[in-house]
């Protein structure tokens, strides 16, 4: 029954999007007042039968109603609740509900917010309109999650046993959270477009504050998750994946940076439009590589032929739609404000040529092999070292850039008083390479200039925050992210310089070393868990002849789905992993261990976290402001 | 010209020397970078230098898995018409089976035996790498829903 409601709620939700859609659109106009009062009725009615659509697949995944097709190809009655309920974004059709929620919740938050003018806001709402009805309908059409089974078999499939898991149940609702926000400044880009409003980005800047906090948070998540538990003790493979959520995130960091700017002095007005349709177009092109099955990874949940097709029109039209609709209109709108070559804006404009850069060098990447593909059935594979060559130099670049944004002044700013302001930060990045020199062995030259440019960055963001004392939150929130950025450039640079590795079949009773840290092997056990049976190896970590601490990395084998997932064991300092995985049994109670020791691991996920606050940080001020003294009229302002 | 025009055209001439660059250090990476997928047929149809990395795929030949010493291990990748041996030293993945579609990425190595790097196997049973399926295909061994 909550099935056949999901799917009417679902049907009621298209209906009421296509109405926002018209209403929207009609009330962009200067005479449409009584549509724009129908859209913003819409989005919420919108909002509200998505919702009903989304609880009731997510009551058929936790009562395991398996006359529902989809319950029963990836649910199991032996789950724990928390992953029956990921598990409804742990297939194709419910995580493509998923998508659709998220955009009904920005949606109604557009609504309610109603930031910028009156018919701003109506022509967002408008394209929001759009793109919601084009995803029910992808959903409603291909993707359907209601279907039925008939007869309902009497157990599940189960959930694939990689998915089972904390990090990754929250991953993909933090990514998409990430992916659809940037679908709130494409929309209020290609409404500004429309009206020839220009106070767009001030409007939008919450959407992308949101959108920038939770890609940063959602690839944090996914790299952690990978790390602990794909058992290489890697973080980040450049596999396309990745990369599909690491493109958007580099063009929401150039659109906030660019829309600060467009903001505060009314620079870049165009290339801000530019960026922000950019940003959603690699969000859509992200969600056709992940989900289309054209890569494969735990992330191709399906690869039917219909699914890619559809969403590549999809793309498409919005792609092509937001382009056409910016070569016509942006040359009626004003032009970008001027600015000496000494000023905030060139770092900025430095910054998102940086970013824009890297963004091209990682789509370059992704896309080459599948292109190759396409034209002779060649099969390649780009692999790391491509990007160490290509994103790594760009990125390098752009973080010696950093420290100067925020000590030049906007329009004109005086170069030598920064550069002696920001002597104290040198001072930092000169110990940092020092420090690396003196201490650690081997000596490498990318680490020191690595350790460098994060004292450099880190130094800066403690001297921005004291010479900006008593400022607004917004320059407080900058400095903290820019300090994660250094933080998570350590954490990137001990764990990739300094990582020993050990592999070693052991029986009971044997000892290995790896690093400066002693094992004892002690065997296996067989374990059993809620829907697992695990065997679970016993390793000591000696200290002089004595036991400091167990651990016990497993394999754990899924009766229910079939499949083995290995677990890790780590113990960490905070400054220092130890990463132990359990290999394949080699018979006689020997098995093979693999064992990492990462030094500053754990700094790459609190860098991620410290710039996931200062972007937190940033939209409280924001939304703090707006409450204190109501948002000048754009228009006005211009 | 006036000022204004003449900072575009600077704007623009250094975009283009920025793009430029770019472009020459991006098709210098990929032509360094790449690693071609090959099938045991491939490999035994045209003759691969070795020490040229590529990623090799097929099915694990069933009885062909012989472990140590130590953490080597070695066994056969096959796809119906032809089989390379491998060796491997290192952890094999958790569903690493008998008779099941594998990728490796490595190079030949003295005789002809392929020395793998690195060795992913699929995620659950009802994956199989695209490549694999690609190849089982061409040699003519792929069913369809199942091998």
């Amino acid at each position: 029954m909550t099935g056949e409601l999901g799917q009417l709620a679902l049907c009621f939700a298209l209906a009421l999007s296509l109405v926002m859609a018209g209403a929207g659109l009609l009330g962009a106009r200067a005479q449409g007042a009584a549509a724009r009062s129908i859209a913003g009725g819409a989005a919420m009615g919108m909002f509200v039968f998505v919702v009903l659509a989304f609880a009731a697949l997510t009551y058929g995944f936790v009562t395991s109603d398996f006359s529902i097709a989809l319950v029963a190809n990836h649910s199991h009655t032996a789950k724990p609740l928390i992953y029956k309920i990921s598990g409804v974004w742990g297939n194709h059709e419910g995580s493509m509900l998923l998508w659709v929620l998220v955009l009904a919740v920005y949606t109604g938050l557009v609504a309610i917010l109603q930031r910028g003018g009156e018919r701003l806001t109506s022509g967002a709402l408008g394209i929001m309109g759009l793109l919601a009805a084009a995803f029910i309908l992808f959903i409603l059409f291909t993707s359907n999650p209601f279907l039925r089974l008939d007869p309902a078999p009497f157990e599940g499939a189960g959930l694939t046993p990689l998915l089972q898991d904390f990090g990754l149940a929250v991953h993909p609702p933090m990514l998409y959270a990430g992916y659809v926000g940037l679908s709130a400044s494409f929309a209020y880009a290609a409404a500004a477009l429309m009206v020839g409003e220009e106070g767009w980005a001030r409007a939008a800047r919450p959407f992308m504050l949101i959108a920038w906090i939770a890609l940063t948070a959602g690839i944090a998540l996914g790299s952690w998750w990978a790390y602990y538990e794909l058992g290489w003790g890697g973080y980040w493979a450049w596999d396309p994946v990745e990369n599909a959520s690491l493109m958007p995130w580099l063009i929401a960091t150039a659109l906030l940076h660019s829309a600060l700017a467009t903001e505060k002095s009314g620079a870049f007005r165009t290339w801000t439009l530019l960026l922000a349709i950019a940003g959603f177009s690699l969000s859509l092109i992200g969600t056709f590589l992940v989900r289309s099955g054209v890569l494969s990874s735990v992330h191709a949940f399906a690869s039917d032929p219909t699914r890619g097709f559809f969403i590549m029109i999809l793309i498409a039209l919005a792609i092509g739609g937001a382009l056409a609709l910016f070569a016509w209109r942006a040359p009626t709108l004003q032009g970008g404000a001027a600015f000496d070559p000494v000023s905030r804006e060139t770092t900025l404009v430095l910054n998102n040529v940086f970013l824009v850069a890297a963004c091209a060098c990682v789509f370059v990447g992704t896309l080459y092999p599948l292109v190759l593909d396409a034209v002779n059935g060649t099969k390649i594979t780009v692999g790391p070292p491509y990007y160490a060559l290509t994103f790594a130099p760009i990125f390098f670049a752009l973080m010696l850039l950093v420290p100067l944004g925020p000590v030049l002044g906007w329009k004109r700013g005086d170069l030598k008083a920064a550069w002696r302001s920001l002597y104290p930060a040198l001072g930092l990045a000169g110990i940092a390479a020092l420090a690396v020199l003196a201490i650690v062995s081997p000596r490498g030259v990318v680490a020191t200039l690595a350790f460098a440019v994060a004292g450099w960055l880190i130094g800066a963001s403690i001297l921005d925050l004291r010479r900006r004392k008593g400022a607004r939150v917004s320059a407080f929130a900058a400095a903290l992210a820019h300090a994660g950025l250094g933080v998570t450039l350590l954490g990137v640079t001990g764990a990739t310089a300094w990582r020993s590795e050990a592999l070693q079949v052991m029986a009971p009773g044997q000892t290995m070393t790896v690093g400066p840290y002693l094992l004892r092997f002690d065997g296996v056990t067989r374990e059993k868990g809620p829907n697992y049976i695990a065997d679970r190896a016993h390793i000591a970590l000696m200290d002089g002849g004595k036991v400091k601490a167990m651990l016990e990395p497993e394999q754990r084998l899924y009766p229910a789905e079939g499949q083995a997932v290995s677990d890790t064991a780590i113990r960490t300092t905070g400054l220092r992993d130890l990463y132990l995985a359990l290999g394949d049994d080699r018979g006689d109670g020997r098995f093979a261990v693999r064992a990492y020791v990462s030094p500053l691991a754990p700094l790459i996920w609190l860098g991620a976290l410290v710039m996931s606050l200062g972007g937190l940080l940033s939209l409280w001020g924001r939304l703090r402001w707006r409450a204190r003294e109501p948002v000048p009229q754009p228009a006005a302002a211009e | 010209m006036t000022p204004k025009k003449k900072r575009r055209l600077a704007f623009a001439a250094a975009l283009v020397a920025v793009g430029a660059v770019l472009a020459v250090v991006v098709i210098y990476g990929l032509g360094q970078n790449t690693m071609y997928f090959r099938s045991p047929t491939d490999i035994a149809e045209a003759r691969i230098a070795p020490g040229v990395a590529f990623r090799l795929g097929g099915l694990v030949q069933t009885g062909s898995v012989m472990r140590g010493p130590g953490a080597q291990v070695r066994f056969s990748i096959s796809d119906g018409k032809s089989i390379v041996p491998v060796t491997f030293h290192g952890v094999l993945p958790a569903l690493f089976r008998e008779g099941q579609g594998v990728v490796t990425t490595g190079a030949l190595g003295a005789g002809g035996i392929f020395e793998a790097r690195e060795v992913l196997a699929k995620h659950d049973e009802k994956y199989m790498p695209p490549e694999v399926v690609d190849s089982l295909k061409r040699s003519g061994r792929w069913k369809e829903g199942g091998v």
